[in-house]
């Protein structure tokens, strides 16, 4: 049953990639969308068949077959169903769906239709495969495939030099990241000796997370990093979630993977594949639980992501870098969840995020194909009347990102910022630095995402009705030549925003937290997930005083325990939390319903020049030296001089060989002859 | 007497049926060829197609019926055995004899080379290898090995015309021929040493043999014989190591490879390979076991040990893998470049034989199985690469393939990966059996060896990639159309299909080699304590004596 | 000589007879009789006939005659004159088709005690024998022309 959520994509992919190109639009279209809609329906029936089970905490194993098992090595593609994986699927299938709808429509036209869908589906299906597989090895499979399936999207309109260049630079970026991460499961493997996650006694195997639980923690200490212990193998891990997370300092494939069709900025740059890496570390709790060291890192690096992100997203023009900066900004504040143990609260925000962010994209493209492939917000404006559904559902996914009370976006925000600043496990005032820096990101984000609704909807038409839009960066064909004014688009588009809208609002609902309610509605997310990741015990200021030694570790068991003590200082913080949005969101709307077209600095116009840094620290030695030795030295010298005789390497080896190998039969009986004396001589002598 | 009729007639059907097959067809394959008119001799192809089908269909009723079910039983005198190593290594050539005539037929045509003989040698060729992999005598594996590299000899020079296939054969043929005699050599003193011809028996005869203070005559001062049986078994080495092109008697494989009718060298370096090496494995696993580790000395008398063949196996490979790999890297002719790259993947499945414990096997016989496929698959690109006017071996003629032929694009990309060792591609499941098995012992110059032949492999990406570098970026360089013949797009699909297959679930195979690796009489070894001990109960063939036969049993020297 | 001629001319032990003293005897040769008397009349057969012959003709030399005979090609000019390949099929094809009549006689002494065995064995032998000898003929190989 889980492996027809897998395969059916793969499935429609096939088809799609075989005999797609003489298949009509219509055709494709209902291919892809219906392979996903089977494996949407899918999740749902398990997801309700087994409920009870879920929340229960059990683990549903499915084994298809043993891939390799050498020795104490083993690997199956088998996979597994918790209440953590069940989530993840819910949303992948259920926001993947309605952006394969709205890709009917977005992409229609174009000549590579059938080539779009069947990487799509391939990409629902690596991606599932991530979600659900239940050793490291068939999530690196997972982690790959969806890897590649960027790649092939991010670089799908392949005439295009900027588009090839984004590929390629998200590919590079994220090997970089996938290399932690290979790193740290072999590492895992070392000490634990198994890839699996969890103990299956069926088919009789232990599991990594099993082991850790019955490890001691690490201390709280750097060199923890480098020891080679459980700390190691969780900081790598997280330098791969890094890479595919796009957190610094590898975030800078992202925005530029924006080069893609909108649909797929949709789909795998904001609503799943970027939150595969919140996934692998909430996935790993119980190594991380155990590795304090790590937990901070991954605190620090989400958080400072986020506050720095945020602050490049106030200051672009091109309506997808705003989201795809926010993206970056929202997956910091996932991370910094993880790192203060509030794994269920990082998992929250991919969730409500998955709707809103695909519905922010959405709308986006929706926009950029009314506006005739226009995505610079200086020649938008007061599109409010053109486009009135779109305006509407935008509004909700405004409202929802900017954390304006009762939207989804605002309880798991909320969480996070109160979790962030009870943080257990780290030190008082690194827990105050970590909450003030998110709440000042959530005020950046509030702001932000004004500025990129005023900008678009409200105000002056900054917009000529009468010429196409010059230099338009995407480039799906077709709608160039009728230019007009801007329109509302088809209602394949549309339907899949109301939808998407319709989670923005509601979807936080499933995860109020405990605090707000006075504990009288359960979070019901919260202990849905609870029995999937371990958790660090829930320390309630005023509750318990935190051990000298930092780390109290109590497994999962304990943790449910309702700790009504802290609602008080919870509802303060919720407080200053709407406080937050409602300044964001009205600062944005003074100032740039004033100034929408006020220029912001420079230094965040151009993203800190992060991109310049790294072309000058790593892009360009390598280049020079790649010229310079490689090509100049190794290529010319050595590879090319070996053909032509007269290299330096050459001279030793090529022209050895190439004097060895004479073409004469005698030598060659000669040499069978040395070889074989030589042979001889070696064994009698020794 | 009239029993003997009916066992050698039960045996024929028992164990030979699939080779008897074979020869029907080969025979049959000659005489069509010079009955049907010149236009129709396509029509041969199919008919020894259907041979090779029929055979393997009889080699799974064989397998199913006899092999599956208890232990191996010999025949024919003990010179043949039908074990699960058979059986596996003649589906091998059965699968890579398919694969090549399937490649073969619309090459010929365009060479205007198409004739039955081909077809015939190319059967009897397949009836020798899959001789040389049930022959558990020396007399009979070498007169199955002549079978088998007569019939390649001439295939390679089957272009008459062509001077550089002549030249390629001649020297083929020449080398082999003195390989041949190398090999003959050490069997001979092989038979002087221990006084049978029967592999088992040679092996029992070893640790007395081997043993410091043997001295069959008598003699006041007894001569070390222990040089004498490493001297053998050196020459059986090097007649072995010339047949699989491991450095240093490599040095015919890339003009013969160039020279040879591309369909030929792609049944060379797969078939003649594996049935090299099926060989190799007899002679050394089966018949020399006790020679592995190094030979114990007497150090009260000051005779020095001796070291044994897995230290020549493991310097060989460590050569032939750097220089295959090392060669291939400045070739510009897709043939030469494979022919050093099949040198290299000589020296991989040499690993196996030398980590000698049951993964290592494993990754022996399934690397074979998984290289035959993957390697006819490259090759079967590049005939398709021939066409009027166009040889196709260069590398330029690959370039901006993709624009032309996408399929086949991809097509030789998987090959090209899975012999790179990418997953999950087949390749990465024979190379990880190969280093896991090396691994596995623990002694630290195996896992260096198994570190080298990593690094190793890395560098023999750098050539595969150049492959795709040419088809994906580079632009065409001729605006000939490339089209696939069906029978080559049937061979080429088959080939990718399998190789991915394997790759995913690479199970079923796996369990098949495991049981090749486990037959009774191979002996794993155990690098910790350096003793050998038997997989299991060592069953010497149950002695079938011939009437009358004068046994000269194994030499037992005087005590 | 004397002590290998003895040694060849013993005659063979009885059947179940006293086995050999050491394990590690030389290995007796013997029964060699049959052997030596054929080698005797193979040697004397020519002798003879050609003396004969030589005795009773009549003799008339020509040029041509007293030419060495040597398959029709001049016997006198260069080593590195080309010769026809079709000697050499000719050549292969008498020594494969030889071979396969040296096979029949051992086969003959004991077809009694072979019996059907023995004959079926010998008709596939044959039998591929003649796809050959079909083939070379078809070929065109036993053609001059």
């Amino acid at each position: 049953m889980l492996a027809a959520i897998i395969l059916v994509p793969l499935v429609g992919a096939a088809i799609l990639g075989l005999f797609g190109k003489r298949m009509s639009e219509r055709v494709i279209g209902w291919i892809a969308c219906s392979t996903v809609a089977v494996s949407t329906i899918l999740s749902f029936y398990l997801f309700f068949e087994h409920r009870a089970a879920l929340e229960g905490g059990e683990k549903l194993h499915e084994y298809l077959f043993t891939w390799i098992s050498v020795g104490t090595f083993r690997t199956d593609a088998s996979l597994l169903l918790d209440s953590l994986s069940a989530i993840y699927i819910l949303f992948i299938t259920f926001v993947g769906f309605w952006i394969h709808v709205f890709a009917t429509g977005y992409m229609r036209g174009d000549k590579g239709y059938w080539r779009f869908f069947a990487y799509m589906n391939l990409f629902m299906f690596s991606m599932l495969t991530l979600v659900l597989a239940d050793n490291f090895v068939l999530m690196f499979v997972g982690w790959e495939g969806v890897g590649l399936c960027s790649y092939l999207l991010i670089g799908y309109y392949f005439t295009k030099d900027f588009a090839n260049d984004a590929a390629k630079k998200a590919f590079i970026v994220n090997r970089i990241g996938d290399f932690g991460f290979v790193l740290g499961v072999f590492l895992l493997f070392s000490k634990a000796g198994t890839i699996f996650y969890f103990n299956d006694t069926a088919r009789g195997i232990h599991g990594a997370f099993d082991w850790a639980m019955t490890q001691s923690p690490d201390p709280l200490t750097w060199s923890a990093i480098f020891g080679g212990g459980i700390t190691s193998v969780a900081v790598l891990l997280f330098v791969g979630a890094i890479g595919k997370s796009a957190q610094l300092p590898l975030y800078v494939w992202l925005p530029d993977a924006m080069a893609g069709p909108t649909p797929v900025s949709a789909l795998i740059h904001a609503a799943t594949m970027v939150t595969a890496g919140v996934y692998m570390v909430a996935r790993a709790s119980s190594i991380y639980i155990h590795a304090p060291t790590a937990m901070m890192i991954v605190a620090i690096i989400g958080a400072a992501t986020a506050l720095f992100a945020a602050t490049i997203g106030l200051a672009q023009w091109d309506i997808k870098k705003v989201l795809a900066y926010s993206t970056i900004s929202q997956l910091g504040y996932m991370f910094l969840a993880c790192g203060v143990g509030a794994f269920g609260a990082g998992i929250f925000h991919v969730f409500t995020h998955a709707f809103f962010k695909a519905l922010l994209f959405l709308g986006s493209g929706s926009v950029i194909l009314g506006m005739h492939h226009e995505q610079d917000m200086r020649r938008m404006g007061g599109l409010k009347k053109y486009m009135p559904i779109t305006f509407a559902t935008m509004f909700a996914g405004w409202f929802a990102i900017s954390g304006f009370p009762l939207f989804s976006g605002f309880f798991s925000k909320d969480e996070i910022l109160y979790r962030s600043f009870i943080a257990n496990g780290l030190p008082d005032s690194w827990a105050r630095i970590l909450w003030f820096v998110g709440a000042v990101t959530a005020l950046v984000t509030a702001v932000y995402m004004t500025r990129l609704m005023v900008l678009t909807f409200w105000g002056r038409e900054r917009f000529s009705t009468s010429e196409p839009a010059p230099g338009a960066d995407s480039v799906p064909g077709g709608h160039e030549d009728h230019p007009g004014p801007p329109h509302e688009s088809p209602a394949s588009m549309v339907l899949p925003l109301v939808v998407l809208a319709a989670g923005a609002v509601f979807a936080g609902y499933l995860g109020v937290p405990e605090g707000l309610s006075g504990g009288k509605i359960t979070n019901y997310f919260e202990r849905l997930l609870e029995p999937s990741i371990a958790s660090l015990h829930v320390m309630e200021p005023g509750h318990a005083q935190r051990t000298p030694e930092g780390t109290p570790l109590e497994t999962r068991a304990e943790a449910p325990a309702r700790m009504p003590e802290g609602h008080g200082l919870e509802r303060t913080l919720t407080g200053v939390s709407i406080l937050i949005a409602l300044a964001g969101i009205g600062i944005g709307w003074v100032w740039f319903k004033r100034k929408p077209l006020w220029e912001p600095p420079r230094l965040l116009e151009e993203k800190y020049y992060v991109d310049e840094l790294y072309n000058a620290t790593v892009v360009q030695p390598i280049k020079v030296g790649s010229t310079s030795v490689l090509w100049k030295v190794i290529d010319v010298h050595i590879i090319d001089g070996a053909v032509n005789g007269a290299g330096h390497l050459a001279s030793m080896l090529g022209s050895t060989l190439r004097y060895l190998q004479s073409g004469l039969a005698r030598s060659y009986v000669a040499i069978v002859v040395l070889g074989a004396l030589l042979i001889i001589g070696y064994f009698v002598m020794k | 007497m009239q029993t003997d009729f009916q066992t050698i007639a039960t045996q024929a059907m028992q164990f030979i049926m699939p080779e008897g097959i074979l020869t029907l067809f080969a025979c049959a394959a000659l005489v069509l060829d010079v009955m049907l008119p010149r236009d129709r001799k396509r029509f041969v192809a199919w008919v020894s197609l259907l041979g090779v089908g029929l055979a393997f269909a009889s080699l799974w009723i064989l397998y199913t019926s006899i092999v599956s079910k208890g232990t191996p039983r010999t025949a024919f005198f003990d010179m043949i055995v039908l074990d699960s190593y058979a059986v596996v290594f003649k589906s091998i050539f059965l699968i890579g004899a398919a694969l090549s005539i399937l490649l073969s037929i619309k090459y010929l045509e365009i060479e205007g080379e198409q004739r039955g003989e081909y077809y015939g040698l190319i059967l009897f060729s397949v009836i020798g290898m899959m001789f040389m992999a049930s022959s558990v005598d020396l007399l009979a594996l070498f007169i199955s090995l002549e079978l088998m590299a007569v019939s390649v000899y001439i295939l390679v020079g089957y272009f008459r015309r062509d001077k550089k296939s002549n030249e390629a054969s001649m020297k083929y043929f020449l080398l082999g021929a003195f390989s041949s005699g190398v090999l003959l050599y050490g069997i001979s003193m092989v038979y002087g040493l221990t006084g049978s011809t029967n592999l088992a028996k040679i092996a029992a005869a070893l640790p007395i043999v081997a043993s410091a203070n043997f001295n069959p005559f008598g003699a006041a001062a007894p001569p070390d014989m222990r040089y004498l049986l490493l001297m053998s078994m050196i020459l059986m080495a090097a007649g072995m190591f010339f047949k699989v092109a491991a450095v240093p008697f490599h040095m015919w494989a890339p003009d013969a490879y160039e020279g040879a009718p591309t369909s030929i060298t792609a049944f060379m370096s797969v078939g003649v390979k594996a049935a090299s090496f099926a060989m190799f494995g007899r002679l050394f696993l089966y018949g020399l076991p006790d020679l592995r580790g190094s030979l114990a000395g007497d150090p009260a008398s000051g005779i020095p040990s001796l070291p044994g063949w897995a230290l020549l196996l493991g310097i060989v490979s460590a050569i032939t893998i750097v220089w295959g790999n090392l060669g291939a890297l400045t070739q510009n002719n897709t043939k030469r470049l494979l022919a050093y790259s099949s040198i290299s993947h000589a020296g991989y499945v040499l690993l196996g034989l030398i980590a000698g414990n049951q993964t290592g096997y494993t990754g022996f016989v399934i690397y074979l199985f998984i290289y035959t496929i993957m390697n006819l698959g490259v090759f079967g690109c590049i005939i398709a690469l021939r066409r009027r006017g166009i040889v196709g071996d260069r590398m330029e003629d690959l370039n901006g393939l993709m624009k032309k032929a996408p399929g086949l694009t991809v097509m030789m990309t998987i090959f090209l990966l899975s012999l790179g060792g990418i997953p999950p591609t087949a390749g990465f499941i024979g190379k990880f059996y190969l280093f896991a098995g090396l691994i596995e012992t623990g002694n630290p110059w195996l896992v260096r060896l198994a570190i080298l032949a990593v690094l190793m492999s890395v560098v023999s990406l750098y050539y595969y990639i150049r492959f795709i570098r040419a088809m994906y970026i580079e632009g065409e360089t001729e605006p000939q159309p490339v089209t696939l013949a069906p029978s080559l797009r049937v061979a080429l699909v088959a080939a990718a299909i399998l190789v991915i297959y394997i790759g995913v679930f690479p199970q079923r195979l796996i369990d098949l080699t495991q049981k090749a690796a486990t037959s009774p009489g191979l002996k794993t070894y155990s690098y910790q304590q350096g003793a050998t001990k038997p997989a299991e109960p060592a069953t010497p063939p149950p002695a079938r004596g011939m009437p009358g036969e004068r046994d000269r049993q194994t030499a037992t020297p005087p005590r | 000589m004397t002590v290998l001629l003895a040694l060849l001319l013993q005659t063979p032990p009885r059947a179940g007879g006293p086995p050999s003293p050491g394990p590690v005897a030389t290995p007796p040769i013997y029964g060699y009789i049959p052997i030596v008397i054929f080698f005797l009349i193979a040697v004397l057969l020519p002798v003879v006939l050609l003396g004969v012959s030589r005795l009773v003709q009549r003799q008339v030399f020509e040029r041509e005659k007293l030419m060495p005979y040597e398959c029709g090609v001049d016997p006198i000019g260069d080593a590195r004159d080309r010769f026809s390949v079709r000697f050499y099929i000719v050549a292969m094809l008498f020594l494969v088709f030889d071979v396969e009549t040296i096979f029949l006689f051992p086969w003959a002494v004991i077809y009694d005690r072979l019996a059907v065995f023995g004959l079926v064995e010998m008709l596939l032998f044959i039998g591929i024998l003649v796809v050959g000898y079909y083939y070379a003929w078809q070929k065109g190989a036993l053609e001059w022309a």
